[in-house]
Formats: structure tokens, C-alpha cells, sequence
């Protein structure tokens, strides 16, 4: 399973006043089990990349290859490949819309024929998976939810549908830091459990330099920079005239290595505080 | 799809038509509306279409856009044609098992498709040339006398404001909807009639949880700001009858004459 997407293109209200070019030529390829981190400020077309992916919006020009199969050129049932990429939009928490949480759940499995024993195991499964309690929750309305609970039973709904390429915008967007930290570790749970691709759009540097093998820059539509966290984050320049910013540990380590040489090229608390210790044993 | 709606939408530009007082705008379109049904025959149609087209091209606003908010409404005017062409009595021009045509059918049908094409143009023409918060307060400033016999007139311009204001908000609502409907394999393209009804439902019940959101929001953040109702309230920008607005008064009486007269055109021919 590997994404692969060539010089894509896509414009917003093509000959229309408002006319907006929302990617150029945009190309990068996504290898089996990576999680990817995209990173970008508002409007410079993040979702409008991630909506490709699944086949929601046509590109004007370019690919999208999904596991070795071009889901651009028409010849693909689209469904196959929603199937195959679940895509969780910013806010899944407002699509939700049945009686139950487990109903709700079983809405897309359902809606690929899944049915019976395996429906409710399914469900059972993917409610688990995102770190909610089954029996508590299956008969409950959606709506009777807390925030975070919610947006995670709205993410049960698209991991149900067991994709292999799961697509997350803004998971973490307006949630409390308790509710943040337990969608990343779903999100680790997730990757551990089904092996798939994870792409995950973040404002959070911190986030992005600890859970991603790779990570995506975009910047007016275009991809600026593309690499490790360690390749990307190393371009502080760059980022900054783009409106981004390192992880706030990068920037204590920045300090420390000008301070005290540190020698440290930390993104995260535990390598930043690994480095510290060494240099603590080795210069005193 | 719903993004091509363009119903009540603005289209910024500069031309005479924008310019003119919201006030003489929403006369001219609710004069337009009443004389599009005093109009009785072919001559009528055709004097009314070329004065919406005259207005149309001084505005500047491609007609590529215009019909495109008119495709929206497609099925409403084809239901009105059909039902007309089939129920009317008269001549009888074809007739098949219980299907009659008559001549009188297939001419109010014409008409009505026409006067409804003419109408929903007509009226968009409004929305199209004036910032909604023009609208409001060209409406809110004729409604003024009414308000001395109890009519609401600051109310009704603020509702409409917000109605107005919040169509392509939930435009852009019910798309996302959609399209996180259809990540999760919702199919609204295949199935019959009941299966494609109720592939409805994932999107209408978010949607209404989603506008009941927004209203409450709003209604929050309007009382945050002390609103209190129009009692005393000025404004930024006072709207001002300009020169143009009587030459745009002349053409309408002019026009109101020519309809009037269309009525007995049709006599002479």
C-alpha cells in the first residue's frame, strides 16, 4: 500500500470572479505504514489536497495513484476507493446523525454491504479501537456526547470501514489538552492495530515532529518543503517566512545550544531531555 | 454541486445598476414581479425580457452566472410546466388515454415557465446588485411608515439580513456534510426514488443540528454586542437617493406604461 500523487492541480471557481488557484503542481509519494504529518497555515491548501486523495474532488490536472491503482482517471468505482482511504474532516463531530452512537458507527460498513455478526462486530471494534467504552456508549445518542467523545465516535464511524490509508484534517482542532493527547494516542493505536498509512493535517509542530515519519509543507498551493521532521524542522527560515514555526522544544534546544552548546538537534521532549542528560554526564 | 446555487447571492462590481439606491432597487424589483403578471400575451413576454436584459447587461454581471442560479430551479418551473399543459381546459390539440393537450394548456404553460424564468432573474438581479446589508436597510427604511400601525420594520429587515447572510453559509455547511457523507460510501447518485430519499437523511438532520448551532451562536454574539432591537440605533452608512435613482424612477413608470399598453398590443395583431 503506497499513496503516490502527480503534479496535481486544482483551481476553485475556474473563470469565475474568486478564481483560486488551491494546488500547483503538486507531487510527493506516501510509502506502507508512514504516518505523515501536513503542515500549512490556513487556506494554503491543505484540505483541498487531502479531499483528492479519497476521490471527493477531480483534479484539473495530475494522479493520484492509491496502492498501485490511478483513482483519477475515472476507470475506478469510487466507493472501492473510499473504502480503501477514510477520510475524518475537521469537525467530524457535526456529521453525525443517527439514534445511536453504535448506528452511527455502522452507517458506512453498512453502506459497503457489511452486515449481520460481522456489522456488529465491526462496529464493536472500531468504538473500542478509538478508545471508547462499547457497552457505555453503543445505546447512547451521539448528541448526549462530551466534545472529545463525540469527534471520537464520528472517527469510529470512518475507521469501521476498515480503510488502509486513514486521512485525519485537524483532528485535534478546539479540543482540551486531556482530549487532545487521547486522539494522538487513538491515532498511535490506530496505525499500531491496522498497519495503515496515517496523513494527518496538524498546527501543532509538537505534534507532528513526535508521531510522523514524514512530513509535508505546503504553502499557497504549492509543496514547499517535504522530509523528515528532522529534514524539515532543520529549515527554520523557511518555515518562518511561511507563517510556520519549529516545535517549541526545537526552540528551548536552539537556545541550550548556543548557550551552553548543547549539541542537540532534539524535536521532542524525550530526545531533547536524552541529549540533556548526555551532556550533563559527559561535561560535569 | 450546491455551491452552484446562486440564488441570493451578491456580485461585486461598479456599474450603474449597483450604485443605485437599494430602495429603488427592491421597487423596481417588486414593481417588475406584479407587472410580469399583468402582462397577458406573447408581446408582453418579449418587452419584459428585453428590459430584464437591458438591466442585466448595464450590471456587468455575466449571464453565464445568471443561469447557472437558475438551474437550481429548473424542476420547479419544468412541475409547473407539465401540470399546466395537462390540466388546462380547451381546444384539444392531442389527446392520449387520460392525457389531454389542449391549445390553452400549452400557451399557459409557455407563459408561466417564461414568467417564472423572468421572475426568479428578476428578483436575483436584486440580490445580485446590492450588498445585503444594503438590502436590509433600503428595506428596513420603506417599511418605516408601517411601523407607526405595529409593523416590525427593523425586525423583518434583520431576519432578512440574516437569512440572507447565512444561505451560503449553510451552502458551504451542507457541502462539507455531503462530502463527509460520501467518505463514508453514501451513494446519492444510484437507487430509486425511496433509497435516494433516504440517503437524504445523513444530510439533513447534521444540517438542521448545524443551523441550530449557528443561530445560537449568533443570537449570543449579537446580545455580547448590547444589540437591543432598532430603538435608537444610527448607522454608518446612510443610504441617499442620487440623480441616477430618478432616471431608474422615469424608466420604471415608462416601463409600467408599456406593460399596461402590451395589454392591448396582443389586440391588434
Amino acid at each position: 500500500m503506497s499513496i503516490e500523487v502527480k503534479n496535481l492541480r486544482y483551481v476553485y471557481n475556474q473563470g469565475m470572479p474568486g478564481e483560486t488557484v488551491a494546488l500547483d503542481d503538486v507531487s510527493f509519494g506516501i510509502c506502507d505504514g508512514q504516518i505523515c504529518g501536513v503542515i500549512g497555515h490556513t487556506g494554503s491548501g491543505k484540505s483541498t489536497l487531502l479531499q483528492h486523495l479519497n476521490g471527493l474532488l477531480k483534479p484539473m490536472d495530475g494522479e493520484v495513484w492509491v496502492d498501485g491503482q490511478c483513482i483519477t482517471d475515472g476507470s475506478i468505482r469510487l466507493v472501492e476507493v473510499r473504502r480503501k482511504v477514510g477520510l475524518v474532516f475537521q469537525y467530524p463531530e457535526y456529521q453525525l446523525f443517527e439514534e445511536t452512537v453504535a448506528k452511527d458507527v455502522a452507517f458506512g460498513p453498512k453502506n459497503l454491504g457489511i452486515e449481520g455478526d460481522e456489522l456488529d462486530e465491526t462496529v464493536r471494534k472500531a468504538i473500542e479501537l478509538v478508545g471508547l467504552d462499547y457497552e457505555k456508549v453503543k445505546d447512547a445518542s451521539p448528541f448526549e456526547l462530551s466534545g472529545g467523545m463525540k469527534r471520537r465516535a464520528a472517527i469510529a464511524g470512518v475507521i469501521a470501514m476498515k480503510p488502509s490509508v486513514l486521512i485525519l484534517d485537524e483532528p485535534t482542532a478546539g479540543l482540551d489538552p486531556k482530549s487532545h493527547r487521547e486522539i494522538l494516542a487513538m491515532i498511535r493505536r490506530i496505525h499500531e492495530e491496522l498497519g495503515c498509512i496515517i496523513i494527518f493535517v496538524s498546527h501543532n509542530m509538537g505534534d507532528i515532529a513526535s508521531m510522523c515519519d514524514k512530513v509535508l509543507v505546503i504553502n499557497k498551493g504549492k509543496l514547499a518543503l517535504e522530509g523528515t521532521p528532522h529534514e524539515v524542522y532543520s529549515q527554520e527560515e523557511k518555515l518562518e517566512a511561511m507563517g510556520l514555526d519549529v516545535p517549541p522544544v526545537r526552540e528551548i534546544v536552539d537556545r541550550l545550544n548556543e548557550e551552553i552548546n548543547l549539541g542537540s538537534d532534539a524535536l521532542t521532549v524525550e530526545d531533547a531531555a536524552e541529549d540533556i542528560k548526555t551532556w550533563l554526564e559527559t561535561s560535569h | 454541486m450546491v455551491r452552484d446555487i446562486t440564488l441570493g447571492q451578491y456580485y461585486p462590481g461598479k456599474s450603474a445598476v449597483h450604485r443605485l439606491d437599494s430602495r429603488t432597487k427592491i421597487i423596481g424589483a417588486l414593481a417588475y414581479i406584479v407587472e410580469l403578471f399583468v402582462v397577458n400575451n406573447f408581446w408582453g413576454f418579449l418587452i419584459a425580457a428585453a428590459a430584464l436584459f437591458a438591466v442585466i447587461a448595464v450590471s456587468k454581471v455575466p449571464l453565464k452566472f445568471i443561469f447557472k442560479g437558475l438551474t437550481a430551479v429548473f424542476l420547479i418551473i419544468a412541475f409547473t410546466f407539465i401540470i399546466n399543459v395537462f390540466l388546462v381546459d380547451g381546444r384539444v390539440l392531442w389527446h392520449w388515454w387520460i392525457f389531454t393537450i389542449t391549445y390553452e394548456g400549452l400557451q399557459r404553460a409557455f407563459f408561466m415557465a417564461v414568467r417564472l424564468v423572468l421572475l426568479i432573474i428578476g428578483s436575483s438581479m436584486l440580490t445580485l446588485t446590492t450588498k445585503p446589508i444594503e438590502l436590509t436597510d433600503g428595506l428596513e427604511k420603506l417599511l418605516k411608515p408601517f411601523s407607526k400601525i405595529g409593523v416590525p420594520s427593523h425586525e423583518i429587515a434583520l431576519m432578512m439580513t440574516i437569512a440572507l447572510r447565512f444561505i451560503p453559509t449553510l451552502m458551504e455547511e451542507t457541502d462539507k456534510i455531503i462530502k463527509a457523507q460520501e467518505a463514508r460510501g453514501t451513494d446519492f447518485e444510484s437507487g430509486n426514488l425511496i433509497q435516494r430519499a433516504k440517503s437524504l437523511i445523513p444530510i439533513l438532520i447534521p444540517l438542521f443540528i448545524s443551523s441550530f448551532r449557528i443561530a445560537q451562536e449568533l443570537a449570543l454574539a449579537m446580545e455580547a454586542r448590547c444589540y437591543h432591537g432598532g430603538e435608537g440605533r444610527t448607522r454608518m452608512n446612510e443610504i441617499h437617493f442620487h440623480r441616477g435613482d430618478a432616471w431608474a424612477g422615469v424608466l420604471m413608470v415608462l416601463f409600467l406604461a408599456v406593460i399596461i399598453a402590451s395589454r392591448y398590443l396582443g389586440a391588434l395583431f
